[in-house]
């Protein structure tokens, strides 16, 4: 290896350090001042809590076996609409696929139902299915599901018309058409749906939990706004904030996972 | 040798909102064993259509074609390798798609890619090969089913031009040794006299033929080789002026 090259492996390397060690100090640095800001009363510690209550209120819930229950409770309605709305995507975005006149039937449908916001719906499927997690399941379907089949049928649309005259050059049924050349060559399509999706089942699971308000973090969150406990709202946002990461992160190795193979 | 492809008066429609289209009138030819027969023509004037309907990929609207128990194969304009599977999962997909697959007939196509220069590539993924690999492939992949009658439209028109030349040279070695007879669409007259043991030339559309060609060289050889023989120039200028310019 060359001087020249050496030394810009190094200087490459060092800027990436600088990088991570100025965002680690950004919220060292944010952290502190919220802190002592609160500890010398510049803001009301009532009202905008502190680090240090934050990780204390985490603690007493902890021990209390609230904080993983809650946890844990948000963690499988997001995953189960996940997987739901993944896989309703898939099905009837292969419907649409499948008889083109559905899919020209329902298209203004779909425009309009995606345009409306689902929020509005709330009180609604309350009624419907009752203050349970079937709401909340439903909430988070109705969010993230449309967009999920527009977004796959779009793909299943765009498959190069070439490899499908081939398909159909060697007497291919419309199943093999699709299940050896439509669902592998959307594999990518699928997975960025899935990060999309992912986020917009989170969003749709707390919103249900706000509304439902029995457990998991929404329910902490609104909990904490009533009885006025601030401390507890924010580590609910806290949480809300590591678990959407780890979310999100687990899609990303999903997807590095899946072109390591292809290639 | 015997007749192995008989179309006769065949005629195609095309409807759309706009309008009705007659692609092909009246188009009739006959292919024996082991013939290449290049068919030529002004651009849209039905080639492909011919094509297409010969496949099964569109319908005739009327005319007769038989071709007895023979197998047809196709040879699409662009490779259309499947990106997601080995070169060897590519070559399987039509014998996977009829149902097939015997361990058979994958050590046949196995021995095809070995035999064409392919062998180290048998679990690459396509994009690690060059245009004209490409192409072999996706012939392989069309003889893997065993066709009798092998055709191809522009198969080598998405290349480069001395790409075209070599892989010219391997198609017409390839289905001269497998004994494949060839219906080849171009619109590169050099490529069908070097090619063709017969050229046909078309009208413009509504396609109808125009002319016929023996191609008689003084030594038959292989495509790069025939573009030298001395009755080479003579079929290329009678041709070039058989084909309505615009
Ligand atoms: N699916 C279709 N619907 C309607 N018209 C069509 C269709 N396919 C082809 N045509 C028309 O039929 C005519 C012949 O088309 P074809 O593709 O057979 O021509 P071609 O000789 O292969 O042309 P090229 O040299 O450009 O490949 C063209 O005018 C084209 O517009
Ligand atoms: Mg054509």
């Amino acid at each position: 290896m060359s001087k020249e090259q050496q030394k810009f492996l190094k200087e490459t390397k060092r800027k990436k350090y600088l990088i991570l060690f100025l965002q680690f100090f950004l919220l060292f640095f944010f952290l502190c001042l919220w802190q002592i800001s609160s500890s010398l009363g510049w803001i009301n510690s009532f009202i905008f809590s502190s680090p240090g209550k934050v990780i204390q209120t985490m603690i007493t819930l902890f021990k209390e076996g609230s904080l993983l229950h809650h946890i844990g409770i948000t963690l499988f309605e997001t995953l189960l609409s996940f997987f739901l709305s993944s896989l309703l995507g898939i099905l009837i975005a292969t419907i649409l696929w499948w008889w083109d006149i559905c899919a020209k039937v329902l298209d203004p449908y779909f425009t309009v139902l995606n345009s409306l916001p689902k929020v509005a719906l709330g009180p609604m499927i309350l009624i419907w299915f009752g203050a349970n997690m079937k709401s909340i399941i439903f909430m988070a379907m109705l969010i993230s599901l449309i967009i999920s089949i527009l977004n796959i049928y779009q793909g299943f649309k765009k498959v190069d018309s070439e490899k499908i005259k081939l398909m159909k050059t060697f007497y291919a049924k419309k199943w093999q058409i699709w299940r050896y050349l439509i669902l592998p060559s959307n594999a990518s399509t699928i997975i960025a749906t899935s990060k999309l999706n992912i986020s917009m089942c989170f969003i749709g699971v707390i919103m249900g939990e706000f509304l439902v308000s029995k457990e998991g973090i929404g329910y902490l969150i609104m909990y904490g706004s009533q009885v006025f406990n601030l401390n507890l709202v924010i580590s609910g946002i806290v949480l809300l904030s590591f678990l959407a990461t780890a979310l999100y992160a687990s899609i990303l190795l999903l997807e590095k996972l899946s072109i390591r193979r292809r290639d | 040798m015997s007749k192995i492809l008989e179309i006769k008066n065949l005629k195609k429609n095309y409807h759309t909102i706009q309008k009705e289209t007659c692609a092909v009138k009246d188009f009739s030819m006959e292919l024996e064993e082991g013939e290449f027969v290049a068919i030529v023509g002004p651009s849209g004037c039905g080639k492909s259509t011919i094509l297409s309907i010969l496949s099964g990929l569109e319908e005739k609207s009327s005319g007769t074609i038989s071709y007895g128990d023979k197998k047809i194969g196709y040879m699409l304009q662009t490779d259309a390798l499947f990106e997601w599977l080995t070169i060897l999962e590519n070559c399987l997909l039509g014998l996977r798609i009829k149902k097939e697959l015997t361990e058979e007939k994958k050590d046949y196509v196995i021995s095809l890619l070995k035999k064409y220069g392919l062998g180290d590539f048998l679990d690459s993924y396509p994009n690690h090969l060059s245009g004209g690999m490409r192409q072999r492939v996706a012939l392989i992949r069309t003889l893997a089913t065993k066709p009798d009658i092998l055709l191809a439209d522009e198969p080598f028109s998405a290349l480069d031009y001395q790409s075209r030349l070599t892989i010219s040279e391997d198609v017409f070695r390839i289905l001269k040794e497998e004994k494949k007879s060839l219906i080849l669409v171009t619109h590169d007259i050099a490529e069908a006299v070097s090619m063709g043991n017969r050229v046909i030339v078309l009208t413009k559309r509504p396609a109808m033929i125009k002319k016929e060609y023996e191609i008689v060289l003084e030594h038959p050889s292989t495509p790069i080789e025939n573009r030298k023989d001395k009755a080479f120039s003579y079929y290329y200028e009678e041709i070039w002026k058989e084909i309505d310019h615009e």
